[in-house]
Formats: C-alpha cells, structure tokens, sequence
C-alpha cells in the first residue's frame, strides 16, 4: 500500500469512528479530493463535516480552533504546508496558548495537516520544510507522517493528546510503499519510534524524520556495501516535544530536509548531548539542506536538498576520519 | 467648556441598568488608581465611556451563547457575569481569580466567555464554535466584541466572508470609538463599517447613543435573526474617554473633550443629578469595598499541567 492511501483510509476510518470530526481545506470534495488527492472519497461519504473553504488558512485553522474549543475535534489540511505561516497566529497565539493560558487546561483536539518539502520542482514556496518554526511553542505538538507508522494510529494518538498537532507530510512519501526495508535491514516500531537496524551492533545511530527516512535507509545500504559502516535508524511519529531514547553509540546523527539554521536536528542534538555527552565520540552530527531558498529547475534544486549522497558522504567522514 | 446643565440631558435609564454600568466605571477608574500607585502589574486598557454597550445588549444573549471579548474587555466580562472579585482578582494575580492569574486582563475564560489579546483572532474562531452551535444546539449565538482598528486585520474579512458564505450565527459588535491605540479612524480606515458588512451581503446596523431601551428595541429582531443564520454586524459609535492603556493619550484637549461631553454618565447625570450621583456613590463604595478586599487576599496559584 501507497503511502497516500494508507492516510486516506486512515482519514476515513477517523471520520467513521469520531462522529464530532470535521475535516476542513481547500479544494478537499470530491471529485477533486485534495490538491494531493489524500482526501478523495471523504466528502462523499460525510458530507457534513467535510467542508471545502475559501482560500484562508488563517481562518479555517481559526475554525478549527472554535470547534475544538466547544468540544468538536477538526483536522485542517493546508495545501501547501508553506501556507501554514498565514495560519501561524492562530496555531501560535490562539489555538496551542488556549491549553494552558486560561489557568487550566482546555482540551484542543485539533490536527492542522501540512504537506512539506521539495524534490517536486514546485519552487520556493511550495517546497520548504518548515518544522523548526513550529518547534518549542507550549501546547502544540509535531508529528511527521512516515513509511513506517500506521496512520490511523497517529491521528488518534494525536486527537487523543488534546492539543493541538501539525503532521507534516514530505509529499515525495505519498507515491511511496509503507513498511518497505528490504534485507539485511529489519524494520520494528515501539513506542512511536519507527528503528530500522542490522543484526550487528552498530557504528552509529541515525535520528530522522519521515520524510527523509527513504534517503537515510539507501545511505546505510551504500554505506554497508561500500564502507562497511552499519547504521541504526530511529524516525519518530513525534518529532515534538523529543523524548526518543537514543541508544548507546559512539556517533550520533541527524538528518532532515530543513535548510541550514535554527533546526529540528539542533533541538535533539542538544536532548542528546545532554543525556549522552560521556559516551560520545564528537558532538551530534548534523545533516540538513543548505542555507538556501529551494530553487525550482531541477539541477539546482538537487544542489540545495539533502539527498542520499550526502548523507553517505556526511556520514562516512565523521566515523572514518 | 460646556458646563453640565448646558449639556443635553440623556434619556432615563433602568437603575439596574445604570448601576451596573456606574459599576463598570467605578471598576476601570479603580484599575487606573491602583496603576498610579504601583499596585497593579503589567497593563490595562479601560472601556470607560464604552460600559453602556455590553449593558445593553446582555438582555438580548441567552446562558447558551458564546462571547468573545477583546483587550478592552472589563466590561463585557462584568456586564456577562456582575463578578468584580474575580475579574478584579485576575487583573491582580490574588486568590479566587478567574484564571488564577495567567491570563490577566486580555486573556479570560468562564464557561462560554473567553476573550484574547490579539486583534482580529477571535472572529475565525466565533465562526467555528458557531459551526458547532448550529449543529448542536440550533439557536445559540456566539456574539464577538472587536473595535474600528481591529479592521485592518486581514483575519476579520476572512471570518466574515466564512460567516456570510455558511450562515453561521455570528453578531460581531463593533465598538467604534474613533480612536485605535492613537490613530483616529480617519487615518485608519478607508470607507465604512457598514460598507464593509455590505461587501458580505451581511446585514449591519449602526447604534448611536445610548438610550438602552430603544437600542434594545432595534436589536431585537435582527438579533433573534442571527439565532436563525442570519449574521449581523451592529457598530455603537461610542467614545474612550479614557487613554488607549494607561497615562498614553495624545489626543488633542478638545478631542477629550468632545469625548467627556457626549459621555453618557456626564448626560445622565445632567437629567438627574442626585439620582444618578446617588447610584455613582454606590458604585465607587462597592468597587472600593471590593479592591480592598482582593488586595488583601494571598497570591493566586497556578498549578502547571
């Protein structure tokens, strides 16, 4: 199964077993179903709380925020993740202050959806990764949508923690199959935390989110087959707040699609630092898309991103020096 | 300047309604005082010359609906719930505040009263409890306080195009007090609230004066028609006498001025002197009586999830 469509079949059976839940976004009924096509069939089938919106993320998300406040549950897809910074108040000074700022807590069961990141050609502002400005605000959570956990299970531990939640969506997953990690590597998930690893113990271990964990995984085969460096990699469902026991290993890593500066990688470096300073070989590694806006032909946009070579190359240097 | 019995003398109010509205004053020009004497942290922006709005349209809302209220919101809150203690409470971070001291003045929450502290953010989020209220319980309302400046936020075109376009019952009251911190309508605003409300198709209606069975009267029907999915944007031109926050106005002394002569208590006043100054005595002894007390209460405590 497609990535795609194991989010659709979880949206629907979300919809089915939450009867409170709307689902609101632009272009989302049928036949259009979503600029992705991730909510196709969903307004057919609840016709009622599927609803198509004017181009206004700030007020659909606001929306969301009034359903959630009197007790209704909304998912809000926007478009182009890049447009969530027109509904950056509402998430920031509305929705996820609400938890906590009327002295006790107020439940906000809501999940804004945001498809991120390039590798598409849409340029620079339909192509970013905008995870490390939703990051260390009190009362809003990260997820990032992964080939490795079920979606279903995301969406009600999200609707479960009754606060608010972003999924990002690396949209390059969605034509992606789930579950795949061919031998030797084995893929288990606990706890959130998706670990694919060898039988052997190994030379370093990998953090990384979903949308890159296609990328990481053909670096550890290259670096396997060609280097003989064996790699652990964990993709949290979670990327917000970071709990992730990282296991004991000489060299840490993390790698994301973000551009340089302020990132996600910085945050659970420091998480790691803290925890695993002793046993480390060097500081928390990490591998990131340049400082740069995404360009959009394709040439220079393979220049900026972070792909599977240089995570080879990154990873290679710190452990063979 | 224009002595009291030259001014026109205003209509005869309700001493229910009068005193609740003395009672807001008494209350913000309480918040000033303790600002003056280092009693109060933080900030405040007072309603003063405002509190006959929120007085005279509480009749018209039921237990069932929704009010949203904004930075200057001391008299919505009194006005919905007649609870000084606590507000008072909230403003000075004391025992038996409402939301024990995090929220302050801007942010309050009790049952389905919330107000926020940022301009324009409380329309979309009006909309999506309407959306639910329309469902849920058909009838209910959820009525939103915003100023004039808070229409050069681009989140109040967006909430009213949604509100128009689903049906949702929404009234959105403006206070149009001519003034946005500093900058006076003219300087802010191009057009008119009303051609603003029409742009939606949304029916809109202007309020002067503060005659609150009359304004009560004219908001009937209308307001029952938002129960129904008719949204409605009612302007009061009304006047702040006060500064924006504290000590910070710039205005002119004959722009206060002209504020301070169309200030209902200053009318009320001139129809009856001793009534009314009765009522305003008992105002300032129960907000006095009030403050004294939360002042001496022990500190609030916030027990962090």
């Amino acid at each position: 199964m497609r990535v795609a469509e194991n989010l659709n079949a979880a949206l629907h059976a979300v919809m089915d077993r939450q009867q409170d839940l709307y689902l609101l976004g632009e272009d989302v009924l049928d036949p259009y179903g979503g600029a992705f096509k991730i909510t196709k069939g969903l307004s057919t089938a609840f016709p009622k709380r599927v609803l198509s919106t004017p181009i206004s993320e700030g007020a659909i998300t606001g929306v969301a925020a009034g359903l959630a406040l009197a007790g209704d549950r909304a998912i809000v897809e926007i478009m182009f993740g890049d447009f969530a910074a027109l509904a950056f108040d509402q998430l920031l000074n509305f929705a996820a202050k609400s938890v906590s700022m009327y002295g006790e807590t107020v439940p906000m069961r809501m999940v804004v959806r945001c498809p991120m990141g390039g590798g598409r050609g849409y340029g620079p502002t339909h192509s970013q990764s905008l995870q490390k400005h939703f990051i260390g605000i009190p009362g809003l959570a990260l997820y990032e949508m992964s080939p490795f956990h079920d979606n279903l299970a995301v969406f009600e531990e999200m609707l479960a923690r009754a606060e608010p939640c972003v999924l990002f969506e690396d949209k390059v997953l969605y034509t992606r199959q789930m579950h795949q990690v061919d031998a030797p590597f084995s893929v288990e998930v606990a706890g959130g935390v998706a670990r694919v690893f060898l039988d052997d113990t190994p030379d370093c271990v990998i953090v990384a989110p979903g949308g890159v964990a296609h990328r990481v995984v053909a670096a550890m085969r290259s670096l396997l087959l060609e280097d003989e460096i064996g790699c652990t990699l964990l993709v949290p469902s979670r990327l917000y707040p970071f709990d992730v026991e990282v296991p004991a290993a000489r060299h840490v890593f993390v790698v994301e699609e973000s551009t340089a500066g302020g990132t996600w990688g910085a945050e659970v470096a420091h998480h790691v630092h803290q925890r695993h300073w002793d046993r480390l070989a060097g500081p928390v590694t990490l591998v990131h898309s340049a400082g740069s806006v995404i360009p959009t032909a394709s040439h220079l946009e393979r220049e900026v991103l972070v792909d599977e070579a240089d995570i080879h190359r990154v990873i290679r240097k710190v452990v063979r020096g | 300047m224009t002595s009291l019995l030259e001014r026109a003398a205003g209509p005869i109010l309700d001493d229910a309604d009068l005193s609740l509205m003395l009672t807001i004053r008494a209350f913000e020009l309480k918040l000033l005082d303790l600002f003056g004497e280092g009693r109060l942290n933080g900030t405040t922006h007072t309603c003063l010359g405002q509190e006959y709005v929120p007085v005279a349209l509480e009749p018209l809302l039921g237990p069932a609906d929704h009010v949203f209220s904004n930075h200057r919101g001391h008299g919505h809150y009194l006005a919905r719930f007649r609870d000084p203690h606590g507000l008072l409470a909230e403003i000075m971070g004391r025992e038996g505040a409402i939301c024990h001291g995090v929220g302050g003045s801007q942010h309050i929450r009790r049952g389905r009263y919330l107000s926020t502290g940022v301009q324009g953010e409380s329309l979309p989020v009006a909309a999506g409890v309407a959306l639910r209220l329309r469902r849920a319980e058909p009838g209910a309302l959820a009525c939103v306080y915003i100023g004039d400046g808070t229409f050069g936020e681009g989140a109040v075109y967006e909430a009213l195009n949604l509100i128009a376009l689903w049906r949702l019952p929404v009234m959105v009251v403006v206070e149009h007090n001519g003034i946005a911190q500093s900058t006076p309508t003219t300087a802010h605003m191009a057009g008119t609230i009303a051609g603003r409300a029409a742009a939606f198709g949304i029916a809109h209606e202007r309020v002067e004066g503060f005659d609150l069975p009359a304004i009560r009267r004219r908001l009937a029907p209308p307001v029952a028609r938002v129960r129904e999915g008719v949204p409605l944007v009612v302007e009061f031109a009304t006047h702040r006498l006060g500064p924006h926050s504290k000590g910070d106005d710039t205005r002119s002394a004959q722009a206060v001025q002209e504020a301070r002569d169309a200030d209902w208590l200053e009318r009320c006043r001139a129809a009856r002197p001793e009534h009314v100054g009765r009522l305003e005595r008992e105002a300032r002894e129960h907000v006095d009586a009030v403050a004294e007390e939360v002042a001496a209460r022990p500190p609030s405590r916030w027990v962090r999830a």
